[in-house]
């Protein structure tokens, strides 16, 4: 499929608008488990990318998700801006304008691996990467009606989280007490698979 | 240009920053060359890779820059920061394992000696208990 300028201008937009739109929901996940500011931060990272969506769109796929990365890494403010930010990067620098599905199961992959160089982590921690691996699963699956089948895995894979113990991040100084509280950065990667698949059913 | 090892500090509060600082500098006067920064974009609490690599590049030393950070962020937003460093610096600057404080302190005493960015690292590292 091509991913042209109207596809990634949609994406762009599409995905920033679903995090500001429930920032204050993470920063209330956040303020139970962590610092209370992922948020807060997360708007404003997404603010920045919502602002500059024109320009980024003007670059090829691969640019323009290099662009969110750096725009991310610069504005968050938090440990999510570099972890987001790897994520984008990494995406960036392996997907063409015309790609398959396999291609960004593998890009993803790829990004994942980096999300859990850059913040020391690995699935079952309590963060993200609780929900990535599983939506990679799924979207290495492919097969009918897959936008559904990633949001489907998103959500649930987010509410997974509360019953985990955290093992990284703030939330990890609350050991036990952790428990019960769905992780904010499940939840925020949630919101962007969820947001990237209504783009993909053509619904955003 | 200093002949000493850099201290960059990095808090998620510019004023642990800025205290910080000033324990250093009462340590080791101008000998070090001293860079620090706390807080998000927003002057919130939080971290900030543009302002960390700025006080990087006060602190710059062709010796080297050691960085003591707080908490987490402040720990993935430094290792952000040093690879968007031009290359010729990114080998030359690292996160120390340390508490902030105790570690800055530590660290730019042993800087101020003329000692290498391997020997300030391990410097403030053994306050790190194994």
């Amino acid at each position: 499929m091509m991913i042209d300028r109207d596809m990634r201008k949609r994406l762009i937009v599409a995905v920033a608008n679903r995090v500001i739109a429930n920032a204050e929901e993470l920063t209330d996940l956040d303020r139970a488990i962590g610092d209370g500011d992922h948020g807060t931060n997360m708007r404003r990272g997404f603010e920045a990318v919502l602002a500059a969506a024109d320009e980024l769109s003007d670059k090829s796929f691969g640019e323009s998700l290099k662009g969110v990365g750096t725009t991310l890494v610069m504005k968050v403010g938090g440990a999510s801006g570099p972890l987001y930010g790897t994520l984008f990067l990494s995406l960036g620098k392996s997907l063409a304008d015309d790609v398959n599905r396999e291609q960004i199961a593998e890009a993803f992959a790829a990004a994942i691996e980096a999300v859990k160089a850059r913040g020391k982590s690995d699935v079952g921690h309590k963060t993200m990467l609780d929900v990535f691996h599983p939506v990679l699963a799924v979207l290495r699956g492919g097969g009918e009606e897959l936008p559904a089948k990633l949001k489907a895995t998103a959500r649930l894979a987010a509410e997974n989280t509360i019953r985990m113990k955290a093992i990284r991040g703030r939330a990890s100084f609350l050991g036990e007490r952790s428990i019960g509280h769905m992780d904010p950065g499940a939840r925020s990667s949630e919101l962007i698979v969820d947001a990237v698949a209504d783009v993909m059913e053509g619904s955003a | 240009m200093s002949e000493n090892v850099g201290i960059v500090i990095v808090s998620h509060s510019a004023d642990v920053a800025r205290g910080t600082a000033m324990m250093v500098e009462q340590m080791v006067g101008r000998e070090v060359p001293l860079g620090w920064c706390g807080g998000d974009p927003d002057g919130g609490l939080g971290t900030n890779v543009e302002a960390i690599m700025a006080a990087i590049d006060k602190a710059w030393s062709e010796k080297g820059v050691a960085i003591l950070v707080d908490l987490g962020g402040a720990e993935t937003n430094s290792e952000m920061a040093i690879e968007m460093l031009p290359e010729a610096r990114r080998g030359r600057v690292v996160v120390c394992n340390a508490p902030v404080v105790e570690g800055a302190v530590m660290a730019a005493t042993e800087a101020a000696s003329g000692a290498t960015l391997e020997a300030v690292r391990r410097t403030a590292e053994e306050l790190t208990p194994a």
